[in-house]
């Protein structure tokens, strides 16, 4: 059944929407990640105007995270003063990202620079979770006991003056760190076009120790903060935020978010770990097959923003 | 169902220039009239499908194949960026690129046979007859001119958008009825932009145009579709928080159902 988007001027096969929402929202719902990286170029996949794609993801993943963010609020998981610092660190860090992106637009090589830096990032981090939880997963058959919080080990950065403690997290740690990671999703968010949260949830878990769950809660409510703000700007700045479009995707998402989050409490936190891991190398795969194959047309088109 | 309507207009065009066609031999050599004027884009739009009817007056002693009939549909103008691919140390990555301005967003050539077999290169040239004989502006350095048709960017623009279907280019398009009555089908995607598309038919005999007919039909966006495109601009701001809200609500909406 086709249905018309009126922003982005075509015609989408209802259903397809729906089910990309519901798909991806249920990956969302279930990882604590905004689920950016796979739905943007999805949907540029099926044909949508990458700028309206960019500017519309935004409002699915309000919807979807802010059902998800509910329920762990109601369950107390997520840490407030930490995800604030994270926030306050993310905004100027979307600010330098956005300035960053614009220099790069000009030099020419956008395009090369967004894939070759989603592939070092996605494989990074995909590579770290999988051989960690692998690691665990093995460490668990055997029946040894997990050593992943040793309370005598710290890294340098637990040395950093301003020390905060966080409740629900478990942690005592410098402000500095929580900053400079707040700073790096921010930047690395506006040049990728994706919420970050692939990028904060192992940031959170690895870096600053904080339990798996608490991680994916607090990156949730911290998307869905980013989130309402890029629906908005980018609804004043550019004109390209699609309601239509956005709708159906919610609908579709915030029902998969929903059993996302019921399926990731249910998971061991290793499994979660290893299955959001491959994953992310998946994507990874997907976007270097497209740099390495030869393209069957040598010459794409794409019209150029109208500034209506 | 809006096919069988733009049909029934269609049979009402074909009516009113048989009338036409009756009238004194001094009147205008070709009438041309095209089965609607206005496109309505609403939620269900994926296409449509318009039909351009002529006759060719002045025609006692008519014969197909005596006369050739071009209909050209231009849509609104866009600029577009093509980019070209090379390789660079084994990956594929954008190389050089050419910005096309203001070049029609639709272009559909009907014909009744080839257009290369009208005429001269330099006539269909100079008259724009065929796709390849637009002019496709392309903007170099300041400058703004259109380049020989060989040009690779040129001629991949070309084939891209015909792939898209974007650009029709149809030598079986335009159909003799009578040998002094003519249609010729245009589809519109669903992915047409709104706005103007011209309509221009020529009427060719021996290399040479013996009449020129222009008339139009505007694509238009209608009822909610209208409603929110318009939004989406004027209150640019209050829509933003509008569609944030409404992600919220249903945010909200699924984990009351959802809630054990």
């Amino acid at each position: 059944m086709p249905i018309y988007l009126p922003i982005a001027d075509l015609p989408i096969n209802i259903f397809l929407i729906l089910g990309l929402g519901a798909a991806v929202g249920f990956i969302s719902g279930m990882f604590g990640v905004g689920g950016g990286f796979l739905m943007t170029p999805l949907l540029i996949l099926i044909g949508i105007p990458p700028a309206i794609a960019v500017s519309t993801v935004p409002t699915h993943m309000a919807a979807s995270s802010f059902s998800g963010t509910l329920s762990y609020w109601q369950k107390k998981l997520v840490d407030q003063s930490l995800a604030f610092i994270l926030l306050g660190g993310s905004l100027v860090g979307t600010w330098g990202g956005v300035w960053f992106f614009s220099l790069l637009r000009r030099l020419g090589q956008l395009d090369l620079f967004i894939a070759i830096a989603y592939i070092v990032l996605l494989t990074g981090v995909g590579g770290m979770l999988s051989f960690e939880s692998i690691r665990a997963i093995v460490r668990s058959w055997r029946g040894t006991p997990a050593a992943l919080r040793r309370p005598g080990t710290h890294a340098w950065f637990h040395g950093l003056p301003l020390k905060l403690r966080f409740r629900q997290s478990r942690i005592y740690v410098s402000a500095i760190p929580v900053v400079v990671i707040g700073l790096a999703i921010g930047f690395l968010g506006a040049i990728l076009g994706v919420g970050g949260g692939f990028l904060l949830v192992p940031s959170l878990i690895y870096l600053l120790r904080v339990p798996t769950t608490v991680a994916v809660a607090s990156s949730m409510f911290i998307t869905l903060m980013t989130m309402l703000l890029a629906t908005v700007l980018q609804a004043a700045q550019n004109h390209t935020v699609d309601a239509v479009l956005g709708l159906t995707l919610m609908v579709g998402g915030v029902v998969g978010a929903q059993f996302g989050t019921r399926a990731g409490q249910a998971i061991r936190a290793e499994h979660l770990r290893f299955l959001l891991g491959l994953l992310i190398l998946g994507v990874a795969a997907r976007v270097a097959s497209d740099l390495i194959h030869v393209p069957t047309e040598l010459f794409s088109i794409i019209p150029v923003e109208r500034l209506r | 169902m809006k096919r069988a309507f733009a049909k029934t207009l269609a049979a009402m065009a074909l009516a009113g220039l048989a009338l036409l066609a009756a009238a004194p031999a001094n009147a205008q050599k070709l009438v041309t009239s095209v089965s609607t004027h206005r496109v309505l884009v609403n939620s269900s739009f994926t296409g449509a499908e318009l039909v351009v009817f002529g006759t060719i007056e002045d025609a006692a002693n008519a014969q197909i194949g005596k006369y050739d009939v071009v209909v050209t549909v231009r849509g609104p103008a866009r600029s577009y960026i093509t980019r070209q691919k090379g390789r660079v140390l084994g990956l594929w990555v954008n190389t050089a690129s050419r910005e096309f301005t203001r070049v029609p967003s639709y272009l559909a050539v009907l014909s009744n046979r080839p257009t290369r077999e009208l005429g001269e290169p330099d006539f269909l040239r100079r008259n724009r007859i065929g796709l390849t004989n637009h002019v496709f502006a392309q903007q170099i350095g300041r400058d703004v001119a259109d380049v020989t048709p060989n040009d690779p960017f040129r001629s991949a623009f070309l084939r891209v958008r015909e792939a898209e279907g974007a650009y029709i280019s149809d030598p079986s398009g335009v159909t003799f009825i009578t040998p002094r009555l003519f249609r010729a089908t245009v589809q519109i995607l669903g992915t047409a932009l709104t706005g103007d598309y011209e309509v221009e038919t020529l009427l060719i005999s021996n290399g040479t145009v013996l009449a020129k007919q222009q008339t139009a039909f505007e694509v238009v966006k209608t009822g909610f579709e209208a409603f929110v495109a318009v939004e989406a601009r004027r209150h640019a701001l209050y829509y933003g928080f509008t569609v944030a809200i409404l992600a919220i609500v249903a945010g909200f909406i699924a984990s009351l159902l959802f809630k054990r």
